[in-house]
């Protein structure tokens, strides 16, 4: 049974076919609008996650199929202390396909391993979130027209943002992706994605702590949000928190292609004025994400009619 | 010097990291096995200046030696039987440990998962290197020696 955990679980060629079929359903929605009549996906969230559950659910009733299931802990029988295996085994009688939200890291492997169901990891706590990083992909590809010979800047938490490590997995698998790193001392990306990820593989890459020295050099901009507490003192903080807000000012050192991302939900870190400009593509994101999910539903899908008949 | 007689079946475990005996007695439970078993600790030794070595008497079948390999794979396994070494079994780090250590990670799911087993993969052979299965924590054998 095929499942997916981790954005790596696919290589680059099967990626290359779940992102073409993204791409063909964006421009063919009516060829699709039927393609899983009678399957039903369960949304098992552990915990909430409003635009990851509701972008699934869309996915799934633009196939033509229907959904089910829970939005938090509370609602479900892990309240009654129903263990992640039990759940699964019951679920799979109920539903085709089931993504999964969990606050404990691993806890859709687990699932996983019991299930009788595609299981797709919609999060597992700070681990991974790999329906996110495939949206990534797909917006860049879909807009910039390649995954290859790209600059990104990765701006903001790069310490604790599981999003901005999955996405340097995921880049450093094409040919001439080179990063520009900005954040805060205090938030900058962690040894074990520097060292053993990107210095690992030959991946060019440098390290700046102000937006703007950026700008003119990036293809695309990955904005993350830099909270207050994760800063030891009040002082940095002040210091340093303009420099990670994009700015219509900012936007204008950006070349004119230039592409900003945000997995969102964005609070201050990006100006609500460059929301019009056009290389403003966060809500287009938000979209494609919708476009992968219903292809990664339906490669599943079909990997699992492809099993029982095997 | 201290004498110690050989055995006619079982297990020579050679070259162990001196001070290391006593743990690879418990983790290979011969506390729990009907046997003689000698923890010879600070031996001589050209090769290490120091160290300990264990002698099982047992039938070879009874001892479950991939643990032995994540401990410490320098370690030298001589099984003995009708008086002599008849091999000399070349320990090598398991890609998989269930259940020898726990995962440390107040997150993982192994903390909140009823009978989970609690599964370590080797995903680094030269500097040994385990991750849980479920979370990727990282876990270093703190026994670590360089091959000899």
């Amino acid at each position: 049974m095929r499942h997916l955990m981790s954005p790596l679980d696919f290589t680059v060629e099967e990626l290359d076919t779940l992102l073409d079929l993204a791409g063909d359903i964006e421009k063919n929605p009516d060829k699709y609008a039927h393609a899983c009549d009678g399957k039903k996906l369960a949304t098992c969230f552990y915990e909430p996650s409003t635009r990851t559950r509701l972008s699934f659910e869309a996915a799934m009733l633009n196939l033509g199929g229907s959904v089910l299931g829970f939005a938090s802990a509370d609602s479900s029988s892990a309240a009654k202390g129903e263990s992640i295996s039990d759940t699964i085994r019951v679920i799979s009688c109920y539903a085709d396909i089931c993504a999964m939200r969990h606050p404990k890291e691993g806890a859709a492997l687990v699932a996983s391993q019991k299930s009788k169901i595609p299981v797709i990891n919609a999060g597992d706590g700070g681990h991974q979130h790999p329906t996110q990083t495939l949206t990534d992909l797909l917006t860049i590809r879909s807009l910039k027209g390649r995954l290859n010979d790209l600059t990104i800047g990765l701006c903001g938490d790069l310490k604790f943002g599981r999003t901005v490590h999955s996405l340097i997995n995921a880049l450093i698998r094409y040919d001439n992706v080179k990063f520009v790193l900005i954040s805060p001392e205090e938030l900058r990306l962690p040894d074990y994605i520097r060292e053993d990820v990107l210095v690992a593989n030959g991946v060019e890459f440098k390290e700046m702590e102000r937006l703007e020295d950026a700008m003119g050099e990036l293809d695309v901009l990955y904005m993350t949000r830099v909270q207050r507490e994760r800063f030891f003192n009040e002082e940095d903080y002040v210091r340093l928190k303009d420099f990670y807000i994009l700015t219509k000012e900012k936007m204008e050192l950006a070349r004119p292609d230039m592409l900003v991302l945000h997995p969102l939900p964005r609070v201050n870190e990006i100006s609500v004025e460059v929301d019009d400009d056009p290389r403003a593509a966060y809500f287009k994101q938000a979209q494609y994400g919708v476009y992968v999910r219903m292809a990664l539903i339906l490669t599943l899908l079909e990997a699992a009619k492809e099993d029982e008949h095997a | 010097m201290l004498n110690i007689s050989g055995i006619h079946e079982g297990f020579v475990l050679d070259h162990i990291q001196a001070g290391m005996s006593l743990q690879i007695y418990h983790d290979l439970k011969l506390d729990k096995l009907d046997c003689t078993v000698a923890i010879i600790k600070n031996a001589k030794s050209n090769k290490m200046g120091k160290k300990d070595i264990i002698k099982v008497e047992c039938p070879v079948e009874a001892l479950d030696l991939d643990i032995l390999g994540f401990i410490d794979h320098n370690i030298t396994v001589n099984v003995i039987k009708g008086d002599t070494i008849v091999e000399k079994k070349i320990l090598t780090l398991p890609k998989q440990v269930k259940n020898v250590i726990k995962c440390k990670n107040p997150r993982c799911v192994t903390s909140i998962e009823q009978e989970l087993d609690q599964i370590f993969l080797l995903t680094d052979e030269e500097k040994e290197v385990y991750r849980c299965k479920y979370c990727e924590e990282k876990y270093v054998n703190p026994n670590r020696r360089r091959s000899h």
